[in-house]
């Protein structure tokens, strides 16, 4: 067996006529950080419920840790670590209970839950919180314990899908942190995310999906490198002449995206063109250079941005 | 972090063949855990409750109640030992609802710690199970608590008085696995409750020869009585605790009702838990 922790082929879900992941292929190697980068509704949530081994595939081969989730769902979630979108935490429960007795669902000892409890509460920085009543947690706290708990039976696996949405930056930054120390341990991350500065920060390797399917594939700067220019100049001519000025500036540029406020002008280097613009008496509102990113590559594969 | 370098990994420190056999324990300890952060509350509940009704009623309407009966009484015995069986079966149903309808509702729809839970090793099934034995546990206690409350009222007067306890346990658990059937189906909570509490288990209570022998009732009012787990257990409560006039074959119907009951009730919701946590 190679180091492929998962392997899927064909792998397709249908809620009824609903075609929710249509016959992807994607592997995931041993201590890499693979992402699902995509917008809402692209089938990333679905792929990670069906690798999370809770939801089953409607058609399609598939192998986690070498075994089938049909047949072996509780043997594989014991080795995966789930941080679902919406927190599901005990709110019964205290900070360090919700660890422990999710550690419990593990068949965790008492002994051993004990010494973890204590490292993920410093890895989370939630030590003062330990006896809080999970409600009365802030977002980014909760998001953290969260992720804590996924990591309480030292996963194979860690799963994150969307971890950031609704955090400020802040807590967004603290998170990402934590995620690159567990990177460096050598857990295996599979990530979705509609952010792609954060599919650009934590993943090695990504597929870009949308309605279903699998766009492209690769790491971030080999997606940019082949589906986008080094650098893109977008430029704001006001909402009314925007559509009118994209004509002229179209022979200008390897290519040309037209927002509903601006307008994304793709080449090698974007001061040279900002130059050229001026030099042909153009003169817009405002102008930016900026090197080209993952939301770059998906608007060239889908037409679309990734947050509408 | 020092304690980086302790990393062994699941491969090595997890026993898949122990949660498979134990998963349903983990749950109930979840939900013990969790029922003991209300421990004071839950027993204040379970010694108020039965030392107020068998007071109020039992004692106050039972002395008006016992001086137009005659010596004759009720069924042959004071109203207070006629009523406390089925009080009886009442507050194990309550606490069967209580500990089924709401974790359930919370599992979820409200806080979805059930997806939590089935993320993990543990299965639909094993979820259902542990919810109904922590259920389980809270109606021993609060039977067992009703029972030393019914002796201290001197309501209790059959060598077999003791059976009250198993048999009200069942028509709790056998309510409370229904419930949780039903809570694992609903989606608006809102409505449910409403139309749960208002439209059948107060019907039931009222209805099921908890006040008044179900024989004294019209006729065309039996039905409520006999589709009712209270009926049953109060009609046992009744032969256990004071002698109540029952053939053999009446009191295995009474039993295999409850029964029946039980085991639909916990085959379904282990099927409806596994069914909704699986989309």
């Amino acid at each position: 067996m190679s180091t492929s922790l998962v392997t899927a082929r064909g792998l397709t879900k249908k809620f009824g006529d609903f075609v929710a992941v249509d016959a992807i292929d994607f592997d995931v190697a041993k201590g890499e950080s693979f992402g699902l980068l995509g917008p809402n509704g692209a089938g990333k949530s679905t792929t990670m419920r069906i690798v999370g081994a809770t939801s089953q595939r409607t058609s399609g081969d598939l192998t986690i840790l070498g075994m089938d989730p049909e047949k072996f769902g509780p043997q594989i979630r014991a080795h995966l670590g789930v941080v679902p979108q919406q927190d599901n935490l005990d709110m019964n429960l205290s900070v360090s209970e919700n660890l422990y007795i999710y550690g419990r669902y593990f068949g965790l000892s008492r002994k051993y839950l004990k010494t973890k409890i204590e490292e993920l509460l410093e890895f989370a920085q939630l030590e003062e919180k330990r006896d809080a009543k999970v409600e009365s947690l802030s977002g980014g706290m909760k998001r953290r314990l969260t992720i804590a708990r996924g990591l309480v039976s030292e996963p194979e696996i860690l799963m994150l899908d969307e971890p950031t949405t609704g955090l400020d930056p802040q807590a967004r930054h603290i998170l990402w942190d934590r995620l690159f120390r567990l990177k460096e341990q050598g857990v295996t991350l599979i990530i979705t995310t509609h952010f792609m500065d954060e599919a650009e920060q934590l993943c090695d390797r990504l597929i870009v999906m949308d309605k279903g399917k699998i766009m492209a594939e690769g790491s971030p700067a080999l997606l940019i490198k082949e589906y986008s220019t080094k650098e893109v100049l977008e430029i704001r001519f006001g909402s009314e002449r925007n559509s009118s000025m994209a004509n002229q500036l179209r022979e200008m540029c390897e290519r040309i995206e037209e927002l509903p406020d601006r307008i994304l002008l793709y080449h090698e280097d974007g001061e040279v063109l900002l130059e050229q613009i001026y030099s042909a008496g153009l003169h817009p509102k405002t102008s930016l250079v900026r090197r080209s990113s993952l939301e770059d590559v998906f608007l060239r594969l889908t037409g679309r941005t990734l947050v509408d | 972090m020092s304690t980086d370098n302790l990393r062994r990994g699941s491969l090595e420190i997890i026993d898949s063949k122990k949660i498979i056999s134990r998963g349903s324990l983990y749950v109930a300890q979840a939900r013990l855990t969790a029922m003991f952060k209300w421990i004071w509350m839950i027993l204040a509940i379970a010694v108020a409750n039965p030392v107020l009704y068998l007071l109020s009623i039992g004692v106050g309407v039972g002395a008006f109640i016992d001086k137009n009966a005659g010596p004759a009484g009720i069924d042959g015995v004071k109203y207070l030992t006629f009523l406390a069986p089925a009080l009886l079966a009442t507050s194990a149903i309550q606490g069967a609802i209580d500990e089924s309808a709401f974790p359930t509702l919370e599992g979820f729809n409200w806080w979805k710690n059930f997806f939590g839970m089935n993320a993990t090793p543990i299965s639909g099934n094993q979820i259902a199970t542990g919810v109904f034995l922590a259920s389980f546990v809270r109606v021993v206690g609060t039977v067992v608590i009703y029972w030393f409350v019914m002796l201290a009222f001197g309501a209790l007067e059959s060598s077999k008085a003791w059976l009250a306890i198993p048999t009200a346990v069942m028509a709790g658990v056998a309510f409370g696995s229904i419930t949780q059937a039903i809570a694992a189906q609903i989606k608006d909570d809102n409505i449910f409750f409403v139309i749960f509490n208002r439209f059948i288990v107060m019907p039931l209570f009222l209805f099921s020869g908890t006040f008044y022998p179900l024989s004294s009732m019209p006729v065309y009012l039996h039905w409520i009585g006999w589709i009712s787990p209270l009926w049953h257990a109060t009609e046992l409560g009744r032969y256990l605790t004071y002698g109540h006039a029952m053939t053999r074959d009446m009191a295995i119907m009474h039993f295999a009702i409850l029964l029946s009951l039980l085991v639909v009730g916990v085959t379904l919701s282990r099927r409806l838990f596994t069914k909704r946590l699986a989309k």
